[in-house]
């Protein structure tokens, strides 16, 4: 860093730096006023399991720490700072009337294992919730219970196998596009299976031939992305269905991309047997830097009897909670997770749904494929584009367009940092070389783009005049430069430790 | 509609631009099947003041266990929250931003994961932790196939007084994984042996402390157990809040922690999103699941954080990764780090001990009630109670004076006749003197 931007604190004006909280520690403070207990020491049910020692957290009083955790907020880019055009993310804007619901004392407040008498309007809303989901997507049946949407594709892929087994039918390997995210080939092991993989065709399309081919009577299941994570739709969607329901194996659809088609499409008109959908992509639930996310599944008629637990039934005037296999005249898959799913994502993807309703949902899923077109349209000569369009809702370009420039598409994607941009989602996926995915959700202004472009296009035009020394020492303008990812690998630091003067105290 | 940029000239300019009539050109893609004619059949946009209006009439048919006297527990556990907490993880920053792939823009998620980290390594008395999983029942699932990974073995042993939600998640999460579940019965007494079940075949056994009925356990001599045997000793914790008062796992011999960590930060939200995490010891880092993040350098010479380890995760290793796990509980993690921030080592252990003070004065109140038997010998801030009558039926009646009185063991293990009279009753700080008289006063017109 040059030396004219030093400053004494190494905060520089209102980029400022924060110590971790182990080394702010005034032993001794709080920043909670808690009235001493009784009894005191001496008349405990511990059983002799008490506590000894210290162990080792930090004092600090309330104003230390709101500022402690301000200033740490300040060094992140959110959706709320700008532009975050990570492909097959969709960080579409959060609704804020969605987080006054979710903490509603009446919905933030209830317990799990209240009686089921006092919660009827919680099974309600989950009852809504899980209305919408199998209207938009077509489907008869949902779980709500996963977690996320990495834990629905494994739910989805057991619901499956439960199915399969009960009709006697051990099936073992799992079909998998090249292009597929990371967690479909994690997740169909984490479910027991063999993944074998399927290419794509030249119109990054999954090679319907290809997979005929390896469909016989030892295929439970195929996963695809639709649309995939080309940004495209798999036009032979229908095909496929029937193919694979043709070898009697089930058709899993990764709905991370629903946010395309939402309102407009129904998965269970192409032939779809189950898809999870993650509440924090097409319906908006914060992303909160990794989770929580929720991550719902739909089911078509033959699996449905194999949902996990728990499950809300209408009855009569009022809501059951089926919480035991013995509850149930289905064959339920059993737990997935503790109590009874991610209600308070429920609670903001039913308030997203219902502001947007059956029409601005159709629009959503317009504005995003339009957003993402624009961009492909105004970029496609600068950068180069491995597959025709029109797209989805987001654009793949491949790093040819940085070619004997000696910039790659990390450099490049870093510079976009200094401009004021997160980057896209670079690397991903696999089927091209240096990829750069941008989804730009339909909720960016054109402005916003036409600048994103803009931007794009003066990089891209930097890069081909030689001038990769800018790429190379991007970001500069961060409140951390490029960091040392290998010797953190190298040499795992998890957890603060004293520095060695301190610790010999 | 409020959340949509677009205009219609700038749809038309857009178009324009791509050089098609309409937007329908852009899904030519999509199969003629599977075309609408008009909108999926659900209501139409709805006004911000309506849609509030919607969720309180929803909200309104709940009775809050914020708004009355609760002793609910089994897992899940109704504490004061600091108004700090809540507003610092609504920082458009911390809400808004991705998981932190891009380090020198998300360094405030790093950073509070990286201290995260270390504070859940402290109270639990473990070498490391990871940076958070779905909630404390996966986490045990986790801790399971971690534990089958480590020691190549098949055979597991659930203690009966694991969380019966854990013992069913960890049973369908390892259903097709070739792992051996032996769960142990309900131990509502405590003091069940499980060291007489573990072989060379062994590869865990899963406890809790405090167990799901309230007992505490030293679980030393099953580690010695079960290492001997070359297993591992694998220890739950569903109230993380008893860190602050009970000697913890890693003083016992813990190989893998799985914790539920919503008492810190977090609210009730009817059981979900919460956090889980997983603590262990450092030489079987490289078989945890889940994101960590590890101190490094930038090009500057500056402290910074970064993920590390992504060689265990599925989108580096696909189908050979740890787990599938992606998104994890960010936001639930920073509300767990800041509430243990602002209580820092006086305050946990004070939070802590009123929380035990209080169970102490409920215990003895309800030991005094005829007909009732506290089962516990020692417990934190939960214990089990034995009841003249079927437990359900009188936490109902307590519901309809607006009492909520405790979870009925039969809620969570259906069909046992020996526990049907048995309810778990839980105290924090959020409840007061006046919570324990009505409790106690109503519990005697009930019987």
């Amino acid at each position: 860093m040059a030396d004219v931007d030093a400053t004494l604190t190494g905060n520089r004006g209102l980029a400022l730096e924060e110590a971790v909280i182990f080394e702010q520690d005034s032993p001794g403070l709080s920043g909670v006023d808690l009235p001493a207990p009784e009894p005191g020491p001496g008349n405990d049910r511990l059983g002799g399991l008490g506590r000894s020692g210290a162990i080792g957290l930090p004092g600090l009083s309330e104003p230390q720490v709101v500022r402690h955790y301000l200033r740490l907020s300040r060094m992140n880019y959110g959706i709320d700072s700008g532009l975050y055009p990570l492909g097959s993310c969709t960080m579409k804007y959060n609704p804020r009337l969605n987080e006054r619901l979710a903490r509603l004392p009446g919905l933030g407040g209830l317990h799990p294992l209240q009686p089921i008498s006092t919660v009827q309007g919680a099974l309600e809303l989950m009852d809504a919730c899980a209305h919408w989901l199998k209207v938009l997507t077509g489907m008869p049946g949902i779980t709500m219970a996963p977690a996320a949407g990495a834990h629905g594709e494994v739910v989805g892929l057991m619901t499956i196998r439960a199915a399969l087994e009960a009709r006697g039918d051990a099936r073992k390997r799992v079909l998998v596009p090249e292009s597929a995210h990371g967690t479909n080939p994690a997740s169909a092991h984490a479910c027991g299976y063999a993944v074998e993989t399927i290419a794509a065709n030249v119109r990054g399309r999954v090679d319907v031939g290809a997979l005929k081919a390896k469909l016989d009577a030892d295929v439970a299941a195929i996963m695809l992305t639709n649309p995939n994570t080309c940004g495209l739709f798999e036009n032979d969607i229908i095909e496929i269905a029937d193919a694979v329901h043709g070898a009697g194996a089930f058709f899993y659809c990764d709905g991370a991309n629903f946010n395309a088609i939402v309102g407009r499409v129904r998965p269970g008109d192409l032939g779809i047997d189950c898809m999870h959908l993650n509440l924090h992509k097409t319906f908006s639930t914060p992303h909160g830097g990794g989770g929580p996310g929720s991550g719902p599944v739909v089911l078509s008629a033959p699996l449905v009897p194999y949902a996990p637990l728990p499950m809300v039934e209408r009855r009569g005037d009022g809501f059951a909670l089926v919480e035991h296999a013995g509850d149930s005249s289905a064959h339920p898959l059993g737990r997935v997770k503790g109590f009874h799913g991610q209600f308070g994502m429920m609670v903001r993807a039913l308030a997203y749904m219902m502001s947007l309703g059956s029409d601005g949902l159709k629009q959503v899923a317009e504005d995003a494929v339009l957003n993402a077109n624009y961009l492909l349209a105004r970029l496609k000569d600068t950068l180069s584009v491995p597959f025709e369009g029109p797209c989805m809702h987001e654009v793949l370009f491949d790093d040819s367009f940085l070619k004997d420039t000696g910039v790659t598409t990390l450099d490049f994607a870093k510079a976009m940092i200094d401009e004021g941009f997160h980057p896209m989602t670079m690397y991903f996926p696999l089927v091209v070389h240096g990829a750069l995915l941008m989804e730009p959700t339909e909720t960016e202004s054109k402005a916003t783009l036409d600048q994103f472009i803009r931007t794009v296009k003066g990089l891209a035009k930097r890069a081909r005049a030689g001038d990769a020394r800018h790429f190379k020492e991007a970001p500069r303008l961060t409140p951390r430069r490029r960091l040392d990812e290998t010797a953190a690998a190298r040499n795992p630091v998890l957890v603060w430790r004293p520095p060695p003067s301190r610790a010999a105290e | 509609m409020r959340y949509l940029p677009l205009t219609d000239g700038d749809r038309r300019e857009m178009l324009a631009a791509i050089g098609v009539g309409s937007v329908d050109d852009l899904f030519v893609d999509v199969p003629q099947e599977a075309w609408r004619d008009g909108p999926v059949e659900l209501p139409e946009h709805l006004g911000e003041m309506e849609v509030e209006r919607a969720f309180s009439a929803m909200a309104a048919r709940n009775l809050s266990a914020a708004d009355v006297p609760s002793f609910l527990g089994a897992g899940a556990y109704g504490h004061h929250v600091p108004a700090a907490v809540d507003h610092l993880i609504q920082r458009g920053e911390f809400l808004t931003s991705y998981t932190p792939y891009q380090p020198e823009v998300s360094q405030g998620t790093l950073a509070y994961l990286f201290e995260f980290q270390t504070q859940v390594a402290l109270i639990t008395g473990m070498e490391v932790a990871n940076a958070s999983l779905y909630d404390g029942a996966t986490a045990c699932a986790e801790a399971v196939t971690m534990a089958a990974r480590i020691t190549k073995r098949k055979k597991v042993v659930l203690s009966g007084g694991l969380h019966p939600h854990y013992r069913e998640v960890t049973e369908t999460m390892t259903r097709f994984l070739g792992i051996e579940i032996t769960a142990a019965g309900p131990d509502w007494r405590g003091g069940e042996d499980l060291a007489s079940g573990v072989d060379d075949g062994t590869a865990c056994v899963v406890v809790q402390n405090p167990g799901f009925f309230g007992h505490l356990t030293d679980f030393t001599p099953l580690a010695e157990a079960c290492h001997a045997a070359g297993a591992l000793l694998v220890v739950v914790v569903t109230e993380v809040v008893s860190l602050g008062a009970v000697r913890p796992p890693g003083g016992m011999g813990a190989d893998i922690v799985a914790v539920e960590g919503q008492s810190l930060g977090n609210a009730l939200n009817f059981g979900g999103p919460t956090v889980g995490v997983l603590a262990a010891r450092q030489k079987h880092l490289r078989q945890m699941p889940g994101r960590l993040v590890g101190e490094t350098t930038d090009v500057d010479g500056r402290r910074g954080f970064v993920l590390t380890l992504s060689t265990r995760e599925q989108h580096i290793r696909r189908e050979k990764a740890t787990s599938n796990i992606c998104t994890n509980a960010g936001l639930c993690a920073l509300a767990f780090t800041i509430h243990l921030t602002l209580l820092g080592e006086v305050g946990f252990a004070r939070l802590a001990a009123l929380n035990h003070a209080g169970a102490v004065r409920l215990a003895d109140r309800l030991a005094g009630i005829d007909g009732i038997d506290v089962v516990n010998d020692t417990f934190f801030n939960e214990f089990t109670v034995r009841l003249p009558k079927p437990a359900l039926a009188v936490v109902d009646a307590l519901a309809d004076r607006k009492i909520l009185g405790g979870v009925p063991v039969a809620r969570l293990i259906p069909g046992r006749a020996e526990l049907e009279h048995l309810l778990l009753v839980a105290v924090t700080e959020a409840n007061t003197e006046a919570h324990i008289d009505a409790l106690a006063e109503a519990l005697r017109e009930v019987l």
